[in-house]
């Protein structure tokens, strides 16, 4: 009996990437199912859910989370986190919308503009963690009140309106059918998939967050890598703070707030570890499809805003109690 | 405990394995790691229910489901990693999860006079008011000791509490033992060093692959005979070794300094040796490794590697120049303990097969799986998580993935430490192999007979300076643990 089941652990090793990942990841896939047929049949919902409009509209309504959550997977498998990430938001969407409406620059330096200012406090946050023992916690949470601050110090309090019609093709233009952040979002993804699980950087980010201390023994810079990851977690902030403030035709000094705990919702719902060194960029899209298509659903089901809130917080510990349950059977 | 069993997922952990313990004796649980002794040690310690088998206790049969049922059942564990809170005082420790005191006050002094009555009455020089940060790991063994025996315990668990403290404090360990097994305690010792069996256990039951394999008395068995049981094999050669003509000098390192540890250490190193450093802990053996490693900021002195003098300001450096660095803490300086087989094995060499953003995968495999037949490493397969694995089996893994940078000189800092027989002598086979071939190796190890066994030659370090050089003719224990004293 034991020889039977040591073979199948050693057949299961061998098959390909994609069954291994559906296995481990069987509870959040599980929980993305349940949810979509739930959609699609209940009475309330079966006729607006699957319709192509509204799987765009549900796809646009994430991109920002899902570049959020992008950056956050990286964070947190370095074993960090960035808190800054929803600040960044609101300061790279004022700038960027000032300077087309206050200074009448063309929209391409105000996206170039909006993306530096996410680097620039990526950096910044990368700097201060990777030169000093400071937690990522702590140093991420002072750059985060300090860019919600700037912002509101720029704008006085009150949006700044974009009146340009081109301004709005980033945030809620579209390319055939496809919204223009759908499009963006999969570059993204792509991207970091990329970086994850094909470069060297990739596998170091993994080797840093696993064991600091043996990746300095391998040569590993680990400076480097945390410098990198946050400073990539603050461009995807500031490319998602243009694409909101192109979608509300106007820069808002309180946008993205709370916006980095949907992302670290999404990226621990997509069983990320926040011990750091384990986690996938694809667990991360389901984790952020998860929690777009509930509050989608919620919405078609005109559920009350404020009960959103609490069954949110119910799904997201049901799908990491179906990861724990699971991964502590195969464990033990 | 008769015919316990107990299986996990892909692995029969404990298969009809019995073991009896008599009040008052110490009684060895010997087998090498996998064995299954730690398994059967949390089945009576209630952290693992059995899916068969019974425990008795004093004759009757007792149902342990928990932590608290053990406890209840007076049987305490001394596990090998330390449970102490550092920040909280001795006193507190002793009582943690039974605060003495009325309602929700907890009463301090009444707490730390027991905590001291109890540490006096072990002879034992600690105060209950200190912090167990302050303590040396020898006290805060001790601290343990006394927690377990203050909930009455009669049978006292001690997995490898020898492992990281000093002859003297281990002599004061086996003098408390035996205080505790004259008052009728019994101690179930898990070691994995046979001296030690020798002269602290009155029996030993031997485990292998998670089966009981037999009880012995100690003082009618011989060493080799409980490797043999162990092993399942006799071994007849432990240490392999062809001494051959070692070659040009190919590193030698001059005045190396860190400021701290290291003092003007200097040593060469000839083409096909096997170099031990021998040493007491704290005598810098690691630590000037480690400068030359290029891992010690603003350390000084000179290294030449094949006559060129060269500058190592990191471990990129040092790896380009041909050497490679097994660290002596594997869990805490080597593995990626979440992370694969092969991740751990390739982490070095990802040039090898990552260009850009295309991963080379069937390469990456082959190199992997190259080494897990070189070594002969068990393991399922290469996606296998390596914390699962055994400790033979991940020193097997780190050494990999330092062979395969191809160095020239291969430092390995305690190469066998939490490594079974079994392993152990493989990896001595691997070692002289490597030699044959033309590598050079350096080993710092703190088992002297694996030092003078494997080793051509013999350098000797106190207090941060090389004291000697012994040739391995003429290496005794004395000879060395003289120069060590210096």
């Amino acid at each position: 009996m034991a020889k039977e089941t040591v073979k199948k652990a050693g057949a299961a090793g061998n098959t390909n990437k994609a069954v291994v990942f559906i296995k481990e990841n069987m509870g959040i896939i599980a929980a993305f199912l349940v949810l979509s047929v739930f959609l699609s049949v209940f009475p309330a919902t079966s006729g607006s859910f699957l319709t192509a409009k509204n799987i765009f509209n549900v796809l646009r309504q994430i991109s920002t989370n899902m570049l959020l959550a992008c950056g956050m997977t990286m964070v947190i498998i370095l074993g960090g986190i960035d808190l800054s990430v929803g600040s960044i938001i609101a300061l790279s969407g004022v700038l960027a919308a000032g300077c087309v409406s206050r200074y009448g620059l063309p929209i391409i330096a105000a996206l170039i503009v909006g993306v530096l200012v996410g680097l620039v406090i990526g950096v910044f946050n990368g700097f201060v963690i990777s030169t000093t023992t400071i937690p990522p916690f702590i140093v991420t949470l002072a750059t985060m009140n300090i860019a919600r601050g700037l912002a509101k110090v720029y704008t006085g309090g009150s949006p700044v309106r974009v009146v340009t019609k081109e301004w709005q093709f980033i945030g809620a233009g579209y390319v055939g059918f496809v919204p223009v952040p759908v499009i963006i979002m999969i570059i993204v993804l792509i991207i970091t998939a990329l970086i994850m699980n094909k470069t060297k950087m990739g596998r170091h980010i993994y080797a840093v967050g696993g064991n600091p201390q043996a990746a300095v023994f391998s040569g590993i810079k680990v400076s480097r890598v945390k410098f990198f990851v946050h400073a990539f977690s603050g461009v995807m902030a500031g490319m998602a703070g243009i694409i909101l403030a192109s979608r509300m035709y106007s820069g808002q000094p309180t946008a993205g707030e709370g916006a980095e705990m949907d992302a670290i919702a999404a990226v621990v719902v997509g069983g990320t570890s926040m011990a750091g060194g384990s986690g996938k960029i694809g667990g991360t899209i389901i984790g952020a499809l998860i929690i777009g298509i509930l509050n989608n659903g919620l919405n078609l089901m005109n559920v009350n805003s404020f009960w959103q809130d609490v069954v949110k917080g119910v799904v997201i510990l049901l799908a990491v109690f179906i990861d724990y349950v699971k991964n502590s059977k195969s464990k033990a | 405990m008769k015919h316990i069993h107990k299986r996990f997922p892909g692995v029969y952990a404990l298969n009809d394995v019995s073991y009896e313990l008599r009040a008052g004796e110490v009684h060895a649980l010997l087998g090498e790691n996998g064995a299954g002794k730690s398994t059967l040690i949390k089945v009576l310690g209630g952290i693992y229910s059995a899916d068969e088998g019974e425990i008795y206790i004093d004759g009757k049969k007792a149902e342990i489901n928990g932590v608290k049922d053990a406890q209840n059942n007076g049987i305490a564990i001394i596990h090998q990693e330390l449970v102490l809170v550092p920040h909280m005082t001795v006193a507190e420790n002793i009582f943690l999860g039974r605060e003495q005191g009325q309602g929700i006050l907890i009463d301090h002094r009444k707490m730390t006079e027991e905590a001291q009555r109890l540490l006096d009455a072990h002879e034992m020089n600690i105060k209950a008011d200190a912090l167990i940060k302050d303590l040396t790991i020898a006290q805060q063994q001790m601290v343990e000791i006394v927690k377990a025996i203050s909930y009455n315990s009669r049978i006292l668990v001690m997995d490898e509490p020898t492992s990281s403290i000093s002859d003297k404090e281990v002599a004061f360990l086996f003098k408390t033992m035996r205080g505790l097994t004259a008052k009728g305690v019994g101690i179930i010792y898990i070691s994995h060093k046979m001296s030690e069996l020798e002269e602290i256990c009155d029996r030993v039951t031997i485990m292998r692959d998670g089966q009981y394999v037999g009880t012995e008395v100690v003082k009618e068995t011989t060493k080799d005979d409980l490797i043999a049981m162990m092993v399942g094999r006799e071994l007849t050669n432990y240490y392999t070794r062809d001494y051959l003509e070692p070659g040009e000098i190919v590193l030698k390192c001059e005045n190396i300094s860190d400021g701290k540890m290291v003092k003007n250490a200097g040593f060469e190193i000839h083409k096909g040796e096997i170099v031990g450093f021998a040493g007491l802990v704290g005598a810098g053996r690691s630590e000037t490794m480690k400068c030359i490693f290029g891992l010690t900021k603003g350390s000084q002195g000179d290294v030449y590697v094949k006559g060129n003098k060269v500058n190592i300001s990191n471990p990129v450096d040092a790896i380009k120049h041909g050497l490679a660095l097994v660290p002596e803490d594997r869990k805490l300086e080597g593995l990626y303990k979440v992370q694969s087989v092969r991740f751990n094995s390739t982490i070095e060499i990802l040039e090898r097969f990552i260009r850009g953003v295309s991963v080379d995968d069937r390469k990456e495999i082959e190199i992997t799986q190259k080494y897990i037949d070189m070594m002969a490493t068990k393991t399922p397969t290469q996606e296998q998580v390596i914390g699962n694995l055994s400790g033979g089996n991940q020193q097997k893994v780190m050494i990999s993935r330092w062979l395969a940078t191809n160095p020239d000189i291969l430092i390995l800092d305690e190469p066998t430490r939490g490594v079974d027989v079994g392993a152990k002598s493989e990896i001595y086979a691997i070692m002289n192999q490597l030699v044959k071939e033309g590598m050079s190796i350096i080993m710092i190890s703190s088992e002297l007979p694996e030092i003078i066994n494997m080793s051509d030659r013999i350098y000797v370090m106190s207090e941060g300076r090389v004291t000697g050089c012994l040739d391995h003719d003429e290496a005794t224990q004395e000879s060395i643990m003289q120069l060590a004293a210096n």
